[in-house]
């Protein structure tokens, strides 16, 4: 019974964990049609935010919350302005410069940081299961990740600004001749997708140990969870994850982590071999 | 040619539906060899979805496409055309980073050698006037010229039967006429189907006729004699003639 | 006719850069260069003339690499070895290629499906550390790979190792070879056909060709270059690592052949030379972060000349010479209006870059 336990727990927390992780990627891909490849050097950006502003004595949480997605939500401006900007429209194009913008990324962060591991303290202890240890942060992640995606099904179907997003998604021309700043809201959903990465970065950084290069470990998997989710935004994210969360952790429990992360893969790619546009594209069809 | 005519594609009961409504209604006719046969239709008929099933690109919820008595929907839009079906969609679908004399060499080259193909490709150039320029990229021509080239490429093929979606759609007159001309010219060795939304273009080729009318059909047969039928002028002429 | 003069004109020249090259640079980085030059030609085959960007060549180059150790070492003979270096990555390449195109995956789910594919072999290849994992007598040997295999040596005497200037010839020769047997290829019917895919897919289908077939054909042609390319860095390195299969080798590839040229075959080539020197250049200091240099390149490239440098030069050669010049600069300027691997997403993004 505890073991069932702690299975379903570690399942929700991979569940989770892929949520956090993709969610940014997914909110870019899904509204602003740009494949972020480096979404992998946000996260870790978030990381590296949260870490330096809790060494210069900030409090944690404050830090993984609120720093870390403020610094690379700005960031994400800047880059929306000087990259994207004149790409939109070609996916392939934002694919090859973001992924040039990923290098830099690296790059920069080995210059300035190092080639080394850091990391920051856990800030909550653990608590025990029937004789399992089950780490109370990750309880956090999980209601982090749910609070999340509700958030953002709120924002999106129930404000003006996501109602206008969307409305500009769907036909720029259109809310243009409406009177909407298409190029503000591009700007802003874009910045709000970069936030959701650097949180993610934030609040995942006292798990790893955070290296200049860790983001190419994230960009894959989050990657795979959206464009296997598909074109909706909220519903899709969450059936990819549950589906490749609950895969990997069946895997890795009878076999080894690699071994969950190798089916994980393939088991995307006959996902998408099925459902050439995603599962959204075949259940989900113009929701949110 | 004088032999009893074969049916050479026969559409039974076909239906098609996109979500709730039916764009296409168990539609069902013949077409007999050398046949030119049209179909019309107001904006949202059903034309094009029946267009699209024809040429494999769309496959029928019910029924069965009979193409020379071979079911054909399993069959793919390029297997369809390799059984000897000429296609022309409604915009003009070239290759626009190519030369024209590449485009239509490409078309003859299927099933032919290399030697045959250049030959066959001078032939078409001569035979739709292109030969001026024949080294001309597409995306340099004209939308009219675009067409052309395209019908140079569907006969270079030698179908035996053709089907065409809105052959004369954003044609000058002169075109049009042209266009005409090309398309008797292509009924002397095979049979049509042309979907049209014109009517003058229809009344200057058309032969047999059918008209669909909310994925139904409403009327069909010989030209003069469904362009006056009065439940024809009411869903169709009432607003065009 | 023509196209056999230039081919063997354009060879001759080869043979004469190969010859001056060792007066700049010595053997060992030459021989780097002229194994990437062959990988990016491998993927400026199958994006510029087929349209598809494929976003794990490493793939191929990995297997090719890890094909060449694994054999060479079981047959105890490395040239046995190199012809299944080239075979193994076309049939995966085949397999692989079929699956995708017969299933239409788009661009984009094309894009991702290759990237997994190099995923999933980095991450198992990083996994055969234990002894479990053998493949006859060859230890896979996970992160830290598999060194001492025999590599190839003159046909005629076993005790002749290819090394330095042997190699650098051998390879030299190899991508002259690939080099003028793409230009034959894409001249021939195969070629033509395969740009007009790239041009319409659609209509060449409505003509009646099996699209799918043809881009599966050139896909595999890409694989075997690109596993050839595999096994002559494996013999250069004399050892092969999960490394041929990173994500960093994957970019890397592409940025060559972004900036070379999309389109063309020696594009690729010079773009592989210029920036694997360029990488060696800065690899000799620690001031300035070596992917940060690859990456503002790869963005300038995509945001400036997004048709890459030779296309940019030739277009530069025909405003400064107007006039003169004949198919060949046309045909160079031509590759401006099509952008391969490029499909406009939509409604949406298209007319968002216009307001």
């Amino acid at each position: 019974m505890a073991q069932l336990a702690v299975f379903v727990l570690d399942t929700l927390y991979s569940v989770a964990v892929l949520v956090l992780i993709s969610a940014g990627l997914g909110i870019i891909f899904g509204m602003v049609r740009v494949i972020n490849l480096a979404h992998g050097e946000f996260l870790v950006l978030g990381g590296y935010s949260a870490i330096t502003a809790h060494g210069l004595g900030l409090n944690i949480w404050l830090s993984m919350l609120v720093v870390a997605p403020l610094v690379v939500g700005m960031f994400g401006v800047v880059v929306e302005r000087l990259i994207i900007r004149p790409l939109y429209g070609r996916l392939v194009n934002t694919m090859l410069a973001t992924w040039g913008l990923s290098l830099v990324m690296v790059g920069g962060l080995n210059m300035i940081f190092g080639n080394t591991t850091t990391g920051i303290p856990l800030p909550v202890g653990g608590f025990s299961v029937g004789g399992y240890q089950v780490s109370g942060y990750n309880l956090l992640l999980i209601v982090l990740a749910a609070l999340q995606m509700f958030v953002i099904w709120l924002v999106l179907g129930c404000t003006r600004f996501g109602l206008l997003a969307c409305g500009t998604m769907q036909n720029a021309s259109m809310s243009a001749a409406f009177g909407v700043n298409s190029s503000r809201v591009y700007m802003l959903t874009f910045a709000c997708g970069a936030a959701l990465s650097g949180l993610a970065g934030g609040v995942l950084a006292p798990l790893i140990g955070l290296t200049p290069g860790g983001g190419a470990n994230y960009i894959a998997k989050a990657f795979i969870t959206v464009i296997s989710g598909g074109a909706s935004v909220v519903s899709g994210l969450v059936a990819s994850a549950g589906l490749f969360g609950t895969v990997s952790q069946i895997f890795t429990a009878v076999a080894t982590p690699i071994a969950g992360e190798l089916a994980l893969l393939v088991v995307a790619i006959l996902l998408l071999r099925a459902l050439p546009s995603g599962i959204s594209g075949r259940y989900f069809r113009n929701r949110i | 040619m004088k032999v009893a005519p074969r049916t050479v594609l026969e559409a039974r009961d076909i239906s098609v539906h996109f979500g709730g409504m039916a764009a296409l209604n168990r539609i069902r006719f013949r077409l007999k060899q050398g046949q030119l046969h049209c179909l019309i239709g107001p904006n949202g008929a059903g034309k094009s979805t029946l267009f699209k099933c024809l040429t494999g690109m769309l496959k029928p919820d019910e029924g069965q496409i009979l193409l020379r008595g071979e079911d054909c929907r399993a069959l793919k839009p390029h297997q369809i055309a390799a059984r000897g079906v000429g296609i022309k969609t409604q915009l003009p679908n070239v290759m626009n980073g190519m030369s024209v004399r590449e485009n239509i060499w490409l078309s003859a080259r299927r099933t032919n050698g290399a030697a045959e193909s250049d030959r066959i490709c001078r032939q078409m150039l001569e035979r739709f006037m292109l030969t001026d320029i024949a080294a001309q990229h597409l995306d340099a021509l004209a939308h009219g010229k675009r067409q052309l080239v395209e019908f140079a490429m569907v006969v270079g093929q030698k179908p035996w039967l053709v089907l065409l979606d809105e052959p004369a759609a954003g044609m000058s007159a002169g075109e049009v006429e042209l266009i005409a001309d090309v398309i008797r010219e292509i009924n002397q060795t095979a049979t049509l189907i042309v979907v049209e939304h014109d009517m003058r273009f229809i009344r200057m080729i058309a032969d047999q006729v059918t008209v669909l009318h909310q994925g139904r059909i409403l009327c069909e047969g010989d030209v003069n004699f469904v362009l006056n039928e009065r439940v024809v002028r009411d869903v169709y002429l009432g607003r065009a003639a | 006719m023509a196209v056999w003069q230039q081919t063997v004109g354009a060879f001759l020249i080869g043979l004469v850069i190969m010859a001056a090259l060792p007066l700049v640079a010595d053997y060992y980085t030459l021989t780097l260069l002229v194994v990437y030059g062959i990988l990016a030609l491998s993927l400026g085959l199958i994006w510029g003339y087929g349209g598809i960007l494929c976003f794990g060549q490493a793939a191929f180059f990995g297997i090719g690499g890890y094909t060449f150790a694994i054999a060479a070492i079981n047959f105890d003979a490395a040239w046995p070895a190199l012809f299944l270096a080239v075979a193994v990555p076309a049939l995966f390449a085949a397999v692989l290629g079929a699956m995708m195109f017969y299933g239409r995956l788009g661009d984009v789910y094309l894009a991702v499906v290759t990237l997994v594919v190099t995923l999933i072999l980095f991450k198992f290849m990083n996994a055969t550390a234990g002894q479990e994992w053998v493949i006859g007598a060859a230890r896979l040997g996970g992160f830290n790979g598999i060194p001492g295999f025999p590599t190839l040596h003159l046909p005629w005497d076993a005790q002749a190792w290819l090394i330095d200037d042997r190699l650098y010839y051998f390879c030299f020769v190899l991508l002259l070879l690939c080099l003028s047997g793409c230009r034959l290829l894409l001249a021939s019917s195969f070629g033509r056909i395969i740009i007009g895919i790239r041009e319409n897919e659609t209509r060449l289908q409505l003509l009646g060709y099996d699209t799918h077939g043809f881009k599966t054909a050139l896909f595999t042609v890409g694989g075997g270059l690109a596993g050839l390319a595999g096994a002559l860095f494996a013999n250069w390195s004399e050892i092969v690592t999960p490394g041929l299969f990173s994500l960093g080798q994957s970019a890397e590839i592409i940025i060559w052949v972004l900036i070379g040229g999309v389109g063309t075959l020696i594009g690729p080539v010079i773009g592989a030379a210029l920036l694997g020197w360029l990488k060696f250049v800065f690899g000799q200091q620690s001031v300035i972060d070596n992917s940060l240099v690859m990456g503002v390149l790869l963005i300038l490239v995509v945001l400036r000349l997004p048709r890459g440098l030779l296309p940019a030069f030739a277009a530069l050669a025909a405003r400064l010479l107007p006039g003169r010049g004949g198919g060949r600069r046309r045909r160079l300027l031509a590759a401006r209006n099509h952008r391969p691997g490029e499909t406009p997403t939509g409604h949406e993004g298209g007319s968002a870059h216009g307001s």
